[in-house]
C-alpha cells in the first residue's frame, strides 16, 4: 500500500505498579484515515494514546514520527509533533471563554490580543463548520458546545492528528451525526484521525480501519468494510460472545408504582420535571431515554425522596401488605425501606453511591448499617457480600480491602450496581449503570436486571445507547426537556421514532402560545 | 481629624496590601498559603537584621544602601520561606494547609528568636531594636508633599514602599487579566490538568508564583518594621497582620485591584477604636474584629450569587501530580 505513515509506534509498553496497561504495542496510524482503537474497559486503549499525547511517557519502546524517533515527553511535545488529544473528560478551564481555553498554552506576544485570536477561530469555525458562542464561558457551555470547543482547540494548534477518546459518549444520536461529518470533512482534509470507543456500530460506520487492543496487548487491525460485529467482538473479548439481550415476556404484572404529574422547579425557577405521570409495573423493565439533562436525574430522585416537588404524587403499591402509600412526604430513609432502591451512576461515579476513601466491604455497609441491634458493626455479613459481587461480577480488585478509589471507572460501576441489587428491592431504578462499561460488563449487568425483572421487579432504566434501550426493556419512556414526549413499545418502535421523540420541540411550543 | 484618619487608615493597610497581593499571586497558582502570617514575619526580622548590621558597621548611613540592604535580606528571608512551602507542597505534594499553619508557627518563632538575640545584643533596657537611622531612610516622602494641602497629606505624604504597594497590585490585576502568562497562571489555579494538557509547565508556575508571592508579602512585614513601627522591631509586635491578609484576599474576591481599597478599608476598621471617644478595652476588641466581619459578609454575598468568578481558584488547596486518576 502506498499510505503514508503518520506515526508508528513499535513495542510500546507501559505498567502502573505491578500491572502492565501496555505490553509490547505496535501499530501504525495513517495520513488521511479515521482509526478505530477498539478494546474493552482496561485493554489499555487510553493509556496507549495517552502516550502519543505526552500524558504519560512509556516504560520501554520507540514512537517513530516522519521516519524519526520522536520524545513526548509533555503535550507540549505533543503539539510540537501536531499530535492533539480530545479527551474523555474535557480539559477546560470553566471560568473561561472559548477563546481563553483555545489560546492557553500558545506562544505568542506576552500582552493578549484577544481580537486577533478571535478572528483566527472564527475561520477555523468557518472552514470546518463548527457552531459555538466564542466569548461564552464553559460553565454556561452544553456537553456538545465543550467538544466543538475542545476539537477547535486542537486544530487551533495546527494538529495533523486528531485523537478523541470516547467523543460520542455524552452526545444524542443527532449531535454524533453532526460530529462524524465534521470529522469525515477533517479526513478529507487529508488529517489522521484516531477514535476510541467500544461502541461497534460507531466503529463500522465511522472508521476506515480497526486496530483492536486486549488486556494491554495488540491483537491486530482490520479494514472496516472487510469486517462485521461478531469478528470485532470476538477480537475483543478473546472469545465469542452472545450479543443478544434475552428479553422474557413480562409475567404477571401489576402496577407497582405510579407516578401522577408530578413537577419540579429548580434553585433559578426553571422547571425541570413537568407534570410527569407514568405507571412502573412489576416484572417489567421500564427504559427511560432522552438528552442528557433532559430531567432524568430529577424524576429518579423524586422517587427516591431525593428532590421537592412543586406538585403530583408518587404512589407506591406495597406487594406485602397490598397497601398504597404516597412517596412524595415520605423521608428516604421510609422509602428505602418499603424496598425502592435507586442506583445511581452519574457521570461522576464516586458522587453519591459510594465512598471513594472506603473499602469495598465499608461501602457495603453504607447499605446495611443499620441492621443488627449491638452496638458494634456487624462486618462478616458485608464482607461476604462484597467477596460475592467481586466474584459475580468479575470485579478486578487486589481484594475486598482496596479504597473503591483505586479501582477503574468499570469496576467501581460493578461494586455500585452489585450492592443496588444485592438489597432485594421491589423497585429498582438505575441511571446509566453501564457508563463507561465494556461489552461483556454490561451485558452481565443487563443479565442482572433481567433477572430482576423475572423476579417481578419493576426495574426503571435510564440508559443513553438507544440500541441498548430498545433490545433490553419492555416499555421505554421518552423525554424531553423535562416533560414526557411519548411513551413507546420497545419491541416494535425504532431507533429513529425515539430519536425523534428525545429531541421533540412541539410540546414546548404549544406551552408557550 | 478626618484626613488624619485615612492617613493613617492608609499606612495601616500598606502592609495588608502586600500581604495579600502576595497570597492572592500564590493562590492563583492553587496554592492557598496559610503561612503568609510567618513569611511576613520573617520579611520583617530579615530586613531588620540587614539594617541592624549595616547600621553597626558604618558611621553614618548611606540612604540608598541603607534601603536596599534591607530590602534584600528581607527578600532572600521571605524568598526562602516561599521555597519550603513550595517544595512541601508543590514537590512533595505536603496537605497545604498543615504546611502553612506549621510555617506561620515556624516564621514567629524565627522572627521572634532572632528579634530576641539581637536586643541582647544591643544590651538595651527595653525589649526592642530601634534603627531610626534606617527607617528615615525608609520613610523618605516626596519633598513637595507638605506645599499640596489636604491632597498632598492624602495622596502624597507616604514612603516610597506604599506606592510600590499599590503599583505591584496594579501590575499583577494587569498581568492576570491582560498577559499570556498570565492567562497560563490562572489556568493552573483552576485546573492543572487542563493546563498541563495544553503544554503548560505546572511545576514551574507554581513554584515561581509562590515564591515570587512570598517575596511580595514579605515586603509587607519590611514595610511594617521600618515604616509603621518607626524602625522599632519588637517580639509579636506584628499581631494579626498577616491573618487580616488572608482575609483580605477573599474579601477582594481574589483581584488585586480590589484589593487595594479593600485593604484601606481593613486598615480603616483595624483603627477606628482611636478615633471613637470613650471606648472601654474589651469594646476596642470588638472594634478589630470588624474586618473579619466584613470579609465573612463578603463570604456569604458572593456564594449566595453563586457568580463563578467570584469564587476562589477551583483547585484551590489541591496537590496535582499528573499520573494520578
Amino acid at each position: 500500500m502506498n499510505r503514508q505513515v503518520a506515526i508508528e509506534l513499535k513495542n510500546i509498553s507501559k505498567s502502573f505498579g505491578s500491572v502492565y496497561a501496555n505490553k509490547d504495542i505496535s501499530m501504525c496510524v495513517y495520513q488521511g484515515e479515521i482509526l478505530s482503537i477498539l478494546g474493552e474497559n482496561g485493554s489499555g486503549k487510553t493509556t496507549l494514546m495517552n502516550m502519543i499525547s505526552g500524558i504519560y511517557y512509556p516504560d520501554s519502546g520507540h514512537i517513530i514520527i516522519d521516519g524519526e524517533e520522536a520524545v513526548i515527553s509533555s503535550p507540549k511535545d505533543a503539539f510540537k509533533y501536531n499530535i492533539g488529544m480530545i479527551h474523555q473528560h474535557f480539559k477546560l478551564v470553566d471560568v473561561f471563554s472559548a477563546v481563553e481555553n483555545i489560546i492557553l498554552g500558545l506562544s505568542g506576544s506576552s500582552i493578549l490580543n484577544m481580537a486577533a485570536a478571535t478572528k483566527k477561530v472564527k475561520e477555523i469555525c468557518d472552514k470546518y463548520g463548527f457552531v459555538v458562542d466564542l466569548n461564552k464561558k464553559i460553565y454556561e457551555m452544553s456537553v456538545s458546545e465543550k467538544q466543538t470547543v475542545e476539537i477547535i482547540k486542537v486544530i487551533y494548534r495546527g494538529a495533523n492528528i486528531l485523537i478523541l477518546d470516547e467523543p460520542t459518549a455524552v452526545l444524542t444520536p443527532q449531535e454524533t451525526q453532526k460530529l462524524f461529518s465534521i470529522l469525515r470533512k477533517m479526513r478529507d482534509d487529508g488529517k489522521s484521525i484516531v477514535i476510541i470507543t467500544h461502541k461497534l456500530h460507531e466503529v463500522l460506520s465511522l472508521s476506515d480501519r480497526v486496530a483492536v487492543l486486549r488486556k494491554g496487548e495488540y491483537i491486530g487491525d482490520v479494514e472496516t468494510k472487510q469486517t462485521n460485529e461478531a469478528q470485532l467482538t470476538e477480537m475483543m473479548v478473546g472469545k465469542k460472545v452472545e450479543l443478544n439481550i434475552e428479553r422474557s415476556e413480562p409475567v404477571n404484572t401489576v402496577e407497582r408504582l405510579e407516578v401522577k404529574g408530578i413537577s419540579c422547579i429548580n434553585r433559578d425557577g426553571i422547571k425541570i420535571l413537568d407534570n410527569i405521570s407514568f405507571v412502573a409495573n412489576s416484572g417489567e423493565i421500564l427504559g427511560i431515554a432522552g438528552i442528557a439533562g433532559s430531567g432524568q436525574r430529577e424524576l429518579l430522585e423524586s422517587i427516591a425522596g431525593l428532590q421537592k416537588l412543586n406538585g403530583g404524587e408518587i404512589l407506591y403499591h406495597d406487594p406485602k401488605t397490598g397497601f398504597t402509600e404516597n412517596l412524595r412526604d415520605k423521608s428516604p430513609v421510609r422509602i428505602k425501606e418499603l424496598g425502592v432502591r435507586l442506583s445511581f451512576v452519574p457521570e461522576d461515579r464516586l458522587g453519591m453511591g459510594l465512598v471513594g476513601n472506603m473499602d469495598i466491604v465499608d461501602n457495603m455497609m453504607l447499605r446495611s448499617y443499620k441492621k443488627g441491634k449491638s452496638f458494634f458493626l456487624e462486618r462478616k455479613q458485608p464482607k461476604n457480600l462484597a467477596l460475592k459481587i467481586i466474584n459475580d461480577l468479575e470485579v478486578v480488585t487486589p481484594n475486598e480491602n482496596t479504597p473503591v478509589r483505586r479501582l477503574s471507572g468499570g469496576n467501581v460501576q460493578k461494586v455500585l450496581v452489585g450492592r443496588e441489587i444485592a438489597s432485594n428491592p421491589t423497585v429498582l431504578m438505575a441511571a446509566y449503570p453501564v457508563r463507561g462499561l465494556d461489552i461483556n460488563s454490561s451485558h452481565l449487568i443487563y443479565n442482572l436486571l433481567n433477572k430482576q425483572k423475572e423476579n417481578g421487579v419493576a426495574v426503571i432504566f435510564v440508559g443513553e445507547d438507544l440500541d441498548v434501550l430498545i433490545d433490553l426493556c419492555d416499555r421505554i419512556l421518552v423525554i424531553c426537556a423535562g416533560g414526557i414526549s411519548g411513551i413507546v413499545d420497545a419491541r416494535s418502535t425504532t431507533k429513529e421514532e425515539i430519536g425523534l421523540l428525545m429531541t421533540k420541540t412541539n410540546r414546548g411550543d404549544a406551552n408557550e402560545s | 481629624m478626618i484626613v488624619a484618619f485615612i492617613q493613617r487608615a492608609i499606612v495601616q493597610s500598606i502592609p495588608l496590601l502586600f500581604g495579600s497581593t502576595g497570597e492572592i499571586i500564590t493562590e492563583k497558582s492553587g496554592n492557598l498559603n496559610l503561612g503568609t502570617a510567618g513569611v511576613m514575619y520573617v520579611g520583617g526580622i530579615c530586613g531588620v537584621m540587614g539594617a541592624f548590621f549595616y547600621e553597626q558597621s558604618v558611621e553614618t548611613v548611606n540612604p540608598i544602601l541603607a534601603v536596599i540592604i534591607p530590602m534584600l535580606t528581607c527578600i532572600l528571608g521571605s524568598a526562602l520561606m516561599g521555597v519550603i512551602y513550595s517544595v512541601l507542597t508543590v514537590t512533595l505534594r505536603a496537605n497545604q494547609n498543615v504546611t502553612g499553619l506549621a510555617l506561620t508557627t515556624f516564621g514567629v518563632g524565627f522572627g521572634n528568636f532572632f528579634g530576641g538575640s539581637l536586643i541582647k545584643l544591643t544590651n538595651a533596657d527595653v525589649p526592642s531594636i530601634a534603627l531610626s537611622a534606617t527607617s528615615k531612610c525608609f520613610k523618605t516622602t516626596l519633598p513637595f508633599a507638605d506645599k499640596l494641602g489636604i491632597i498632598g497629606d492624602l495622596f502624597f505624604s507616604y514612603s516610597f514602599l506604599a506606592y510600590v504597594a499599590v503599583i505591584i497590585a496594579l501590575i499583577t490585576s494587569f498581568y492576570f487579566n491582560r498577559t499570556r502568562s498570565g492567562l497560563h497562571l490562572r489556568a493552573v489555579g483552576e485546573n492543572p490538568a487542563t493546563a498541563d494538557a495544553a503544554g503548560i509547565n505546572v511545576t514551574v508556575y507554581k513554584h515561581t508564583s509562590i515564591i515570587i508571592g512570598s517575596i511580595i508579602a514579605g515586603f509587607g512585614g519590611l514595610y511594617y518594621v521600618m515604616d509603621y513601627a518607626n524602625g522599632v522591631w519588637s517580639n509579636d509586635g506584628f499581631g494579626d497582620r498577616g491573618w487580616l491578609a488572608i482575609a483580605l484576599v477573599i474579601f477582594a474576591i481574589w483581584r488585586p485591584n480590589v484589593s487595594i481599597l479593600g485593604s484601606i478599608l481593613f486598615g480603616g476598621l483595624f483603627i477606628v477604636y482611636n478615633y471613637i471617644p470613650d471606648l472601654s478595652l474589651s469594646s476596642q476588641e470588638l472594634f478589630k474584629m470588624t474586618p473579619y466581619v466584613v470579609t465573612i459578609l463578603v463570604l456569604i454575598i458572593t456564594s449566595m450569587r453563586q457568580k463563578k468568578e467570584s469564587q476562589p481558584p477551583a483547585s484551590l488547596g489541591l496537590p496535582y501530580f499528573r499520573e494520578e486518576r
